[in-house]
């Protein structure tokens, strides 16, 4: 007999509008106090103590404009936040300050969110869709040197960016980017040489949202169809189909495997939150909390797996915090 | 002469003279019923025996041969035992001829089928009989794909004749069928079409059930004809004469080792499916066994079903989305949340019925919703009742305008007998305890036979008027609310009469529209029965009352019912003393034609009513003559 869904552990009420992106940090030691970040659609930034669940800080630094992604640089000291303002903003929160320290104008109108990697100490690469149409471009941080600009061949009719994904496999190897586009395929693109290596069809409709297990070279994607596309990742750097797996309702906006690649989570706009097992797509659990189309999920990055944490926001203004699969 | 064993000479004649005497005097079962056992045991195996029986028949006066025949062919178990006893009967004799072949099979009906497997048998049983055989399939085909004898011959004919078509068609062999198949198949064609026309489903169904076998024979190869009908007793039965199971002839045995050897076939394939799924069960466990680490128990996920999309909550909102939308999901949540919307928010419904019954009447099926045309009855139906004026108007007016297909006029037809019915009886559904006596029960659904469901009415109400001496006491606890049906009748009722001799290019009540105009008699009658008490009642009465007149002799059956059942509505309806103030020359001169239907009209139903109709009148005269109370 298997046992009824469990309930959020705690929820955040407060946001005051549509939460589009969250972000833990939680990873620092005592007496660090482990936090959320949470973006929302009237265009500011929550800082959630997860101790008392309460607001601890308000950023606003994009005009009012919607809050797409919020990213930690190295600790939740140093803060970047993309809005639909065209602007990325760089935050340094150390100490109890606020104050954007540098912004990147991305002259983009989309909703792509940027995507963050660390390849050097204090050195971040971040891809993020630029002005040209079908473009991705890369910068380096917090230099803001372009490293390269992706841009697809001619007459690929990819359509817009919708998500993005870098990645190197180690410490010293290339980095990689996979992109999702709007014609259903996703991308993968050597950044050094700003060749693309590889590119599959994996939806009809467009990508809303993809993440990448690069131990198991494996990677799963979401789009507003019914279905999710799990591909790999070969020898010879070519994507293929893996597996697909049929949903109940149609239309995924973010999917995201927890560090410990055992299990993923899925947002769906049927207000579900959706958990699989990473190794096979073996559905476990469905999460029904919301009651509007869930925008984002994300999973803590405590240090003992025993405390991690998912955390959903949705378009009904809340954040359900959850629990789940702790034990293993 | 014949000679009997122990060389006897003997006449048989005598034997044949009494015998003829005996059945035409009316005892063909007291003497056959002794004989024929005899005659049987006798010819089994002594084919002098046969010889002499055959004698005995050939010598029969033709003035007797009839009745013994008959007897004969009543009397035989089996068709070869008819062999045995007649021989050649049929051929040699020219009046045995006639009966076998003529009179038994088309002039008389009320046989058995278990008879005309013997007729039919026997004369496919011997070559020089099979001529024969194929001579009556002509003249049965002929018959069947008559259209007068299609309109004009009781069901029971009809059924009969099709029973007949289907056995001989089962003892034709391949050779025989190639020869006359061009004839099969155009006597086919014609006989469908007749039959496709009734009005009748019972005749619909046999037309298309015979059509079927007879299509079903002549294409062995290739796409068979296919109707789409439900199936019942008489089609099933009809389906299981055309497969023969005689229990000691030749074509059997091949029947038999046919279906021996396709059964065959299929053993072998079973036993493959099996092994081909057994061999797949293993891989998929040594797949299992492989997944050892992952131990994560799912959760009860029984709960995880499709979204549902809301309707609509206002009624603007519900025609904007039915008209415009391009939604799908929400279009169907509108169509399935109408109804409900409709009788609760009665003003607002108020305000715009008219628009709503106009995109109602039109409203097609978009995506495949089940029960979609219920739905859409019903939304109508909501809306007639909350403003049933205007509604009414509407509907009336758009039954007689051009362009609207017989499907959308019969529609507005239901619709307006539903609504009728729902603002005609008390809302206190439950509490009644002769709910029978209360509510009419009239469910007019497209196609069915409405008259059986009037036989059951009248019969009701006949039965409540008679208990109210009884038990008044009891009927007054009962609860009653005010028939709203009352102001709304005659709006109902009138604008549908008005126009029916008037036609107009796509739609002739009086022509071929024939079905529709049943329909439409059918609804008045109903229309008729729920104005009971209501002030309209005695001028829809005699409008009802002239209406009849004008179409008393209309050839089809369905409309005589139709119009039978609105005299009976009229005379439960329109109470007695105004019935007889106002429309005594009506009344004497409807008796006439009534007693003229009880007797002559082809149709069971119809003679069934004009009896019930002249019963009620009986009645209301000695209601009458029993004094006012």
């Amino acid at each position: 007999m298997a046992l009824p869904p469990p309930d959020p552990q705690f929820v955040l009420r407060g946001a005051g509008a549509a939460v589009h992106t969250l972000h833990f940090s939680c990873g620092g030691q005592e007496p660090n106090i482990p936090v959320l970040f949470s973006g929302s659609e009237n265009g500011f930034i929550h800082v959630w103590n997860l101790k008392t669940h309460r607001v601890d800080t308000v950023l606003d630094g994009h005009g009012r404009k919607s809050v797409c992604c919020v990213e930690t640089m190295g600790g939740k000291d140093r803060l970047l936040s993309q809005g639909r303002d065209q602007r990325i903003c760089l935050w340094d929160l150390a100490e109890g300050r606020s104050a954007v320290t540098d912004s990147v104008f991305t002259e983009h109108v989309g909703f792509c969110r940027c995507s963050l990697l660390e390849v050097a100490q204090g050195r971040w690469l971040m891809a993020m869709a630029a002005r040209g149409l079908e473009e991705v471009q890369v910068l380096e941080l917090p230099s803001k040197t372009s490293v390269c600009t992706l841009k697809p061949e001619v007459g690929a009719k990819l359509g817009m960016p919708m998500c993005l994904k870098l990645w190197q496999l180690s410490c010293d190897s290339q980095p990689l980017l996979l992109a999702g586009y709007e014609d259903g395929s996703v991308v993968l693109w050597n950044v050094t040489m700003a060749k693309a290596l590889s590119q599959l069809v994996c939806h009809q409709e467009p990508v809303m949202s993809l993440d990448f297990d690069s131990e198991k070279a494996k990677g799963i994607s979401g789009s507003s169809e019914k279905v999710l596309s799990i591909w790999s990742l070969n020898e010879q750097q070519n994507l293929q189909v893996h597996k697909t797996h049929k949903l109940v309702n149609a239309g995924i906006s973010d999917v995201t495997i927890r560090a410990d690649k055992k299990i993923l989570a899925t947002a769906g706009w049927d207000h579900r939150i959706r958990i699989f097992g990473w190794k096979k797509l073996k559905p476990l659990a469905v999460l029904d909390y919301h009651t509007a189309s869930v925008h984002c999920v994300s999973f803590s990055d405590h240090r003992s797996p025993r405390e991690t944490l998912l955390a959903a926001g949705s378009k009904d203004q809340r954040i359900s915090v959850w629990s789940i699969y702790t034990q293993t | 002469v014949c000679f009997i064993p122990g060389g006897l000479d003997c006449s048989i004649s005598f034997v044949s003279h009494v015998l003829g005497k005996v059945c035409i005097h009316g005892r063909q079962k007291e003497i056959l019923g002794v004989l024929v056992p005899r005659l049987t045991e006798l010819t089994k195996s002594d084919c002098m025996w046969q010889r002499i029986c055959w004698r005995l028949l050939e010598c029969v006066p033709d003035r007797w041969v009839e009745a013994v025949v008959l007897g004969f062919v009543q009397r035989a178990p089996g068709a070869d035992v008819l062999s045995r006893l007649l021989g050649n009967l049929v051929v040699k004799n020219k009046k045995a001829q006639f009966v076998v072949t003529q009179k038994m099979l088309l002039l008389q009906y009320g046989h058995t089928t278990a008879l005309l497997q013997n007729l039919l048998g026997y004369l496919a049983l011997d070559s020089p009989r099979r001529a024969l055989l194929l001579t009556v399939l002509q003249e049965l085909l002929e018959t069947w794909g008559s259209s007068s004898a299609v309109k004009h011959s009781p069901p029971e004919q009809q059924l009969y004749i099709s029973k007949a078509i289907l056995i001989c068609l089962s003892h034709l062999r391949e050779p025989e069928i190639q020869s006359c198949r061009q004839e099969l198949l155009s006597s086919m064609m014609e006989g469908v079409k007749c039959h496709l026309d009734s009005n009748l489903p019972q005749l619909r169904r046999l037309g298309m059930v015979v059509a079927e076998s007879i299509s079903s024979k002549i294409n062995t190869e290739g796409p068979v004809l296919k109707f789409e009908y439900e199936e019942d007793d008489e089609t099933r039965e009809l389906k299981s004469l055309l497969v023969q199971t005689p229990p000691l002839c030749l074509p059997d045995d091949n029947a038999r080792s046919e279906k021996a050897g396709a059964a065959l076939p299929l053993v072998p394939e079973s036993n493959k499916k099996s092994q081909t799924s057994a061999s797949v069960v293993p891989d998929e466990e040594l797949d299992a066994e492989l997944d050892s680490d992952d131990d994560l128990i799912p959760y009860d996920m029984s709960e995880d079903k499709e979204l549902k999309i809301k309707a609509p909550v206002y009624i603007r909102d519900c025609i904007e989305v039915l008209t415009g939308s391009e939604d799908v999901d929400k279009w169907e949540a509108t169509v399935k949340a109408l109804e409900s919307l409709v009788r609760r928010n009665a003003a607002a419904t108020r305000e715009v019925s008219v628009e709503l019954a106009k995109i109602l009447l039109h409203l097609e099926e978009k995506t495949c919703i089940e029960g979609f045309v219920e739905l859409r009855q019903r939304a109508q139906v909501a809306v007639l009742t909350m403003d049933p004026i205007p509604v009414s108007k509407y509907l009336t007016s758009q039954f007689y305008s051009l362009n609207y297909s017989l499907r959308q006029r019969m529609d507005i037809l239901d619709v307006l007998v539903l609504a009728a019915q729902e603002l005609s009886c008390p809302k206190f559904h439950g509490k009644t305890k002769h709910s029978g006596a209360q509510k009419p029960r009239v469910q007019l659904l497209p196609g069915s036979d409405s008259s059986k469901d009037w036989r059951r009415i009248v019969d009701e109400r006949i039965k409540s008027k008679t208990r109210r001496f009884a038990m008044g006491q009891r009927q007054m606890e009962l609860a009653s609310g005010p028939n709203e049906f009352n102001s709304v009748a005659g709006h109902f009722f009138f604008p549908l009469i008005q126009h029916f001799d008037r036609p107009l290019t796509t739609f002739d009540l009086l022509g071929e529209d024939h079905l529709v105009l049943g329909r439409l008699v059918h609804t008045l009658a109903v229309l008729m029965y729920l104005a009971v008490n209501t002030v309209a009642v005695t001028a829809m009465g005699k409008a009802l009352m002239e209406f009849v007149w004008a179409l008393r002799f209309h050839t089809d059956s369905y409309v005589r019912q139709g119009l039978l059942s609105c005299v009976s509505s009229l005379l439960l309806s329109v109470p007695a003393e105004l019935l007889l103030a106002d429309m005594t020359e009506e009344l004497l001169e409807t008796q006439c034609w009534l007693g003229d239907v009880a007797e002559k009209d082809p149709d069971g139903d119809c003679r069934r009513l004009a009896l019930q109709n002249l019963l009620l009148m009986e009645n209301l005269k000695k209601k009458l003559e029993s004094g006012p109370s």
